[in-house]
């Protein structure tokens, strides 16, 4: 068991926490993804959620999400337990492009991801559409807001998605790989943008990442989640050796380069330096 | 009676025919709704599923060609019951492609029973299949208008949650938008369109008024309401035309609507582009006259 984590998650749950979770376990009876966690984000954090694939982090996001229920323990989010259509969230799943022959305006999602869910034709949207056109400009798309979402690129399109998600006005992001169709590149560019905007709106954010090096200038908070276990803390105290090994029970090494980007070895999948 | 120049005066030869009125009122309502049922339909990627519904409806159709009622409440009867057992299958469409395959060759030799079991004319049977718009009656244009004005209340119901777990369902579910519920409701409103669109194309064409007319539609727009306006207008003229021109020729309804409906498709599909990089180049050209 995690020593770190379990200090971790005692100490900082405090008022300023907006969600925490105490002992949880997801996944099914039968079968559960990871268990014993134990996890407080705090207002205006900036986390980002990593492990090997299947570890379960989207898992979490559904937890979270109120999508599915854990096994055992207890979420709480802003004193609440969690549930499904949550005002404070803003939601990117992780997704495919659209079919090029979907010939709909970006706009008109960005405009659903605030009225979508209300009834009637919505007529007289006229306000709906400057939010919309707000959070275009937030994330830099306002050229894209009349293309067509079956002809953007897979960086334009993941503006579309924040911009869909920010419209609502959440107090919480949560970004399920929001880079995975990019190139480092683009990658690099997205995280900036992700960084700025959450800090302008005042958002915390949760990002699952694969790769977590473009992330580590900006990272207040790390989720590990492997072998079925969670561990959390500041990237520096959740990122060594020692830390890893303790919670995995097994060998583990972190590795630093020059240039400050870390990979982690002995544990199912590298992070950090492997392409995927 | 002929052909004239003057089409007031076609028109009034085409209307001092009640069939032909009947003709043209179902075939509006049915235009209209199919026009917007099949935007949704177009962007669900569920085609195959409205397909397999009329197929269904062929053995509803059948059944109470048998048992001596209108077709068309055997068909509303057996899509709606199938739209919903659809619906509740899966969560996507995608997936459902074997089970739906499965269930409508299923049905549709249910409904090849059915047919040989009525003693009657073979012509009712050929009605289901390619369907008989000039043969409608007074009930059926009610039952049609009924049926028209209840799904158009409730597209415009349900149109924004509606959209919104069409365009990007994992996002809507996560709102809390009843994703589930509204993929049921979709397809009912799907089974009733069918149904009464069996009428004026039959099952086996019902594609050119629940997709080809939406389809070319959503080449020619991007907003949704401005693409369903489009894709009923299509609908209608599509209807109109082949009735009209049907009237004067001894060939098939059905046969002039589903050709008209291509030829629009072609043309938005082929044509449009290409007029669009025409006014475009002219465009550049005009602000570079250097080039």
């Amino acid at each position: 068991m995690g020593n770190t984590q379990q200090e971790k998650g005692s100490a900082q749950i405090n008022s300023t926490s907006i969600i925490t979770g105490e002992n949880v376990a997801a996944g099914y009876p039968d079968n559960i993804v990871w268990r014993d966690a134990n996890f407080s984000i705090n207002r205006g954090e900036f986390v980002a959620v990593i492990g090997p694939n299947g570890a379960g982090k989207t898992t979490l996001f559904r937890l979270l999400l109120g999508l599915q229920k854990p096994v055992s323990g207890t979420i709480k989010i802003f004193d609440a337990a969690p549930k499904r259509g949550n005002p404070h969230f803003g939601y990117v799943p992780q997704r495919h492009v659209f079919d090029t022959e979907t010939n709909v305006e970006s706009l008109e999602l960005v405009q659903l991801g605030l009225s979508g869910k209300q009834w009637g034709l919505g007529l007289l949207s006229h306000d709906d559409r400057k939010a919309a056109l707000d959070a275009l400009k937030d994330v830099g798309a306002t050229d894209l807001a009349h293309r067509s979402l079956g002809v953007l690129s897979g960086g334009e399109m993941q503006r579309i998605f924040l911009a869909e998600a920010l419209v609502s006005n959440p107090t919480v992001l949560l970004l399920d790989e929001p880079s995975s169709s990019l190139d480092m590149k683009g990658e690099r560019e997205l995280v900036h943008l992700i960084h700025g905007v959450v800090q302008s709106r005042n958002v915390t954010a949760l990002l699952i990442a694969h790769n977590i090096n473009p992330l580590l200038p900006y990272l207040d908070k790390v989720i590990y989640i492997a072998n079925g276990k969670v561990a959390t803390g500041k990237p520096r105290e959740v990122l060594t050796s020692e830390s890893l090994s303790a919670l995995f029970g097994v060998q583990v090494e972190v590795l630093r380069d020059s240039m400050g980007n870390i990979a982690v070895v002995g544990i199912e999948d590298t992070h950090g330096c492997q392409p995927e | 009676m002929s052909f004239s120049i003057n089409p007031w005066i076609d028109l009034q030869q085409v209307f001092q025919f009640q069939f032909m009125q009947h003709a043209f009122e179902a075939g509006t309502a049915i235009a209209i709704v199919a026009g917007i049922v099949g935007y949704f339909v177009v962007l669900r990627r569920s085609s195959f599923a409205a397909h397999a519904l009329s197929h269904i409806g062929f053995s509803g159709a059948a059944l109470a060609v048998l048992i001596g009622v209108s077709p068309v409440y055997g068909l509303l009867l057996f899509t709606t019951v199938g739209g919903t057992v659809i619906a509740a299958l899966g969560s996507r469409a995608a997936e459902r492609d074997v089970q739906i395959g499965i269930v409508l060759s299923f049905m549709l030799g249910l409904g090849v029973l059915f047919i040989s079991l009525y003693t009657g004319y073979a012509t009712e049977a050929y009605s289901i299949l390619f369907g008989e718009i000039l043969g409608i009656n007074f009930s059926d244009v009610l039952l049609t208008a009924v049926a028209g004005v209840v799904v158009l209340f409730l597209v415009a119901g349900i149109y924004r949650p509606l959209l919104f777990s069409s365009l990007d369902e994992d996002v809507a579910e996560a709102k809390g938008v009843p994703v589930f519920l509204l993929g049921i409701i979709f397809m009912v409103l799907v089974a009733i369109a069918t149904s009464i669109s069996v009428q004026v194309v039959g099952v086996l064409l019902i594609f050119s008024l629940m997709v080809t007319p939406a389809a070319t539609a959503m080449l020619l727009a991007k907003r949704p309401r401005q693409v369903i306006i489009i894709s009923v207008a299509l609908a209608l003229i599509a209807t109109w035309l082949g009735l009209f021109i049907a009237f004067w020729e001894p060939y098939p309804v059905s046969f002039f609507i589903t050709t008209i409906s291509f030829i629009f498709y072609l043309f938005a599909r082929y044509i449009t582009p290409r007029i669009r990089n025409l006014r475009s180049n002219y465009r550049k050209s005009m602000i570079k006259p250097d080039r």
